[in-house]
């Protein structure tokens, strides 16, 4: 019986078979085809400014390339007293290229933020050896280079010219968990210690406002979901009108209202509640209570959709079966509007901690997040690996929190709808 | 005015001690926008372990009453008591009243024995008796070893189980039904039906069960009221509701019936003769209210009706042309058109009687004054 050995024992005939895996293929080639231009638009507006973020972290190739063959001399250097003469030559050339290229200022500003106060160092050297021969460096570089500076004598600046050149670093990401390496290879914390702090601030500060979201929202949430849909619908405009308008004039208008002399000073005054001006803006409390505003409709929106289904006839069964209304609501209401609380939650905490705009409007010195360091070292201190360190810590942050929320309230809960 | 009333009646009732019913409905009535009446003086005394359905058609105000009675609606004027005791001002939590909704509202975060315990451990019932209460009252619907599942790993009908399980397991006073079969298919919803009987009598419980199926009131119920309008029409056994309805839309909500317009031209007793649009006399049985030289509508159940030549007992004939006919199965549909132009339908068993016609032949229909009751207009 030839046929037995095509068809298999379900009655499908290999050729059945290929047509079906044929057409099951074509199908999900043609799925794949519809998200593309989407794929890839996340792939080059998110995935790989992330990946080129994380990556800047522990990459810095900038000193490597400006003084190569030190660095290729450097290991050998026990790190105990200053280098050899032979290493000091080769760096006297090398920076005498530099300081003819005009690039030993990259240099400094480099070898600076590993040890504070060589800028000038490197800076004044290499206006000195601009003019020496080469041939005369190559003999005699190691004395020239100590006279033009006595710090090339310490192995200080040694130490820190070797710690920038490495291609591959932690320093960064140590930075910004205020620790360092010691000298020994060991890790210490820092004296100055103020991005631990800030994480925890910050944290602390996006705990607040999804509080305040809550307490503001559910009730609110919980009155329009057993509302007539007119007023809902009413309700609804109210919730919204903020999305419709611009970030930056809400944020302003809260400058407006809390300033020196702005609309609740004065209304305070002439009721005479206070006698001076209260200190508002330019403070945590002002950096909270605007984001509180701003973030209230990512709060209600997911509650409001969850309680919208959840039929009045549950509490009614709990009521009628003899629980009073406040234990029924938190044994039945409250756990089946969980999947609204959380989604809202998490969204408004998520992007609370990596908020920027509104702290930097109104947060003054005090008020300041996370997000304003990392925008200050881009742009202010040019020390974009730290940015990038400080915000791939974020990142690890946020991820690790939505990993603890999954383990104890479980990720399946969220439902925006 | 209508307080007092109430205050003296309750002091009455209570003189009267053992004698009163176990559940009493006083002049009820409800209205939601202070303009109209949703339920306009609602009557009605419940037996211990009497199983009651309010039926009617939906806005007929029979939901509002279970709700009321449930503690979720207030009562706008009147009474409800439960054994003499008003219960008008008890919270919904404090009455004692289990309940069945349509959705099931089983608490879908919640496993089955969960559900059944909630009821219990509100209050405050020992661990050791909430499980052994759990597993009889699983036994009792038959879901026994389904305690570990949630809601929405049931089926359709297993829910039903254990939203019935849930609203007795405390032992309730009375239970409330609104609407409980509503989401079922057809043979699920019967093979409810018998559940729910089978479980009212095993328990003695009493049932105010709310429908708009008349199939389902008909079968379960030992009393039926039937709601229009927020009034109740008729309160009767079923039998009684469908032999002998009290108004025409009774006649017309209960089962399936035919209207024959007529003029009355005299009243004789309980019997009165009426003429028909085709000049033919018939003699019905005469409504309440039905006056002689006046209007009357003759109502007439299709299965009374007999096709002439019958070897069925009858005092009425009437001539109608024929339509069309409709096989069912069990039983085949005529289609008749009386001489004003309204249609009447007979049900005729399908054997090998059913007599075959040609569109427009005229036919006899015949039936038995018992049968028929003339309503006025």
């Amino acid at each position: 019986m030839p046929e037995a050995t095509s068809v298999t024992p379900d009655g499908l005939s290999r050729e059945d078979a290929r047509n079906a895996a044929r057409e099951y293929r074509s199908r999900r080639w043609r799925a794949f085809l519809f998200v593309v231009p989407l794929l890839a638009f996340i792939g080059f507006s998110f995935v790989a400014p992330i990946a080129s973020m994380l990556y800047r972290g522990v990459y810095n190739p900038t000193v490597a390339s400006l003084v190569p063959e030190t660095l290729e001399k450097l290991p050998s250097w026990q790190g105990e007293e200053r280098p050899s003469d032979e290493i000091l030559s080769i760096f006297a050339l090398d920076l005498k290229r530099l300081a003819n290229d005009r690039t030993s200022g990259q240099l400094a500003e480099e070898v600076n933020r590993a040890l504070p106060g060589s800028s000038s160092v490197i800076k004044s050297s290499a206006r000195k050896l601009r003019r020496v021969d080469d041939s005369e460096l190559a003999n005699n570089g190691a004395a020239i280079l100590i006279d033009a500076n006595a710090k090339w004598a310490e192995p200080e600046i040694w130490q820190a010219l070797k710690k920038t050149g490495q291609v591959y670093t932690a320093g960064y990401y140590l930075t910004a968990l205020d620790l360092e390496n010691d000298p020994d290879g060991g890790i210490q914390r820092r004296e100055t210690q103020i991005y631990v702090k800030l994480y925890g601030k910050t944290l602390r500060m996006a705990l607040i406002i999804t509080i305040l979201t809550v307490i503001l929202g559910y009730p609110l949430a919980y009155f329009m979901a057993n509302s007539s849909s007119g007023t809902a619908n009413l309700l609804m405009v109210f919730v919204l009108l903020p999305f419709w308008t611009s970030l930056l004039v809400r944020t302003t208008a809260w400058i407006a209202l809390l300033q020196t002399n702005g609309v609740v000073n004065s209304t305070l005054l002439a009721l005479g509640l206070t006698d001076a001006p209260l200190e508002m803006l330019y403070t945590q409390f002002s950096t909270i209570i605007a984001m509180t505003h701003i973030l209230l409709p990512f709060m209600i929106l997911p509650l409001y959709s969850v309680m919208r289904g959840i039929d009045p006839s549950y509490m009614r069964a709990a009521m009628s079966m003899g629980s009073p209304p406040i234990p029924a609501f938190l044994r039945i209401y409250l756990p089946m509007s969980l999947p609204g609380l959380s989604a809202g939650a998490l969204l408004v905490f998520i992007i609370s901690v990596g908020y920027y705009i509104t702290p930097a409007l109104v947060g003054g010195t005090d008020g300041q997040m996370i997000s304003n360091i990392i925008a200050f070292h881009m742009q202010q201190s040019n020390n974009w690996e730290l940015a990038a360190a400080l915000g791939s810590l974020l990142l690890f942050l946020i991820l690790a929190l939505y990993w603890l929320y999954d383990r104890f309230v479980g990720a399946g809960n969220i439902k925006l709808g | 005015m209508v307080n007092i009333v109430a205050k003296n009646m309750d002091a009455h009732k209570q003189q009267a001690g053992k004698s009163q019913p176990f559940l009493v409905f006083d002049n009820v009535k409800k209205t939601y926008d202070q303009k109209n009446l949703v339920v306009k003086g609602f009557d009605m005394q419940v037996e211990e372990g009497e199983f009651i359905t309010l039926l009617g058609p939906s806005g007929s105000g029979k939901t509002t009453v279970l709700m009321m009675l449930a503690g979720f609606e207030s009562v706008t004027s009147g009474d409800i008591a439960i054994k003499g005791q008003s219960i008008n001002r008890i919270a919904p939590y404090r009455r004692n009243i289990g309940m069945v909704f349509q959705n099931y509202a089983l608490f879908p975060h919640m496993t089955v024995a969960e559900n059944l315990a909630y009821p219990l451990s509100v209050r405050k019932v020992a661990k050791a008796e909430i499980d052994s209460r759990v597993v009889a009252s699983l036994k009792l619907v038959e879901l026994d070893g389904f305690g570990g599942r949630y809601p929405g790993q049931l089926s359709g009908g297993q829910r039903q189980r254990v939203a019935l399980a849930r609203s007795m397991i405390f032992e309730p006073t009375l239970i409330l039904m609104d609407e409980p079969l509503g989401a079922l298919d057809k043979k699920l919803r019967e093979q409810m039906q018998y559940e729910i009987s089978r479980l009212h009598e095993q328990l003695g419980v009493t049932v105010i069960y709310v429908t708009h199926d008349q199939s389902e009131a008909l079968s379960m119920s030992n009393r039926i009221a039937v709601f229009n309008d927020g009034v109740v029409q008729q309160c009767a056994p079923p039998a009684e509701l469908y032999e002998r309805p009290s108004n025409a839309f009774v006649a017309e909500f209960i089962g399936e019936n035919n209207f024959i317009d007529g003029h009355v031209q005299s009243i004789s007793g309980d019997q009165a003769k009426v003429v028909t649009p085709g000049g033919e006399t018939v003699v019905a049985m005469a409504g309440q209210g039905l006056t002689e030289n006046s209007g009357c509508r003759v109502s007439v159940r299709p299965e009374k009706l007999f096709i002439h030549p019958t070897s069925h007992d009858h005092d009425n004939e009437v001539t109608a042309a024929f339509i069309t006919r409709i096989y069912v199965g069990d039983f085949i549909r005529y289609y008749f058109r009386l001489a004003n132009g309204s249609e009447i339908i007979v049900k005729v068993l399908n054997d090998l009687s059913a007599p075959e016609f040609s569109e427009g032949q005229d036919g006899s229909l015949m039936w038995l004054t018992s049968d028929c009751i003339a309503f006025p207009v």
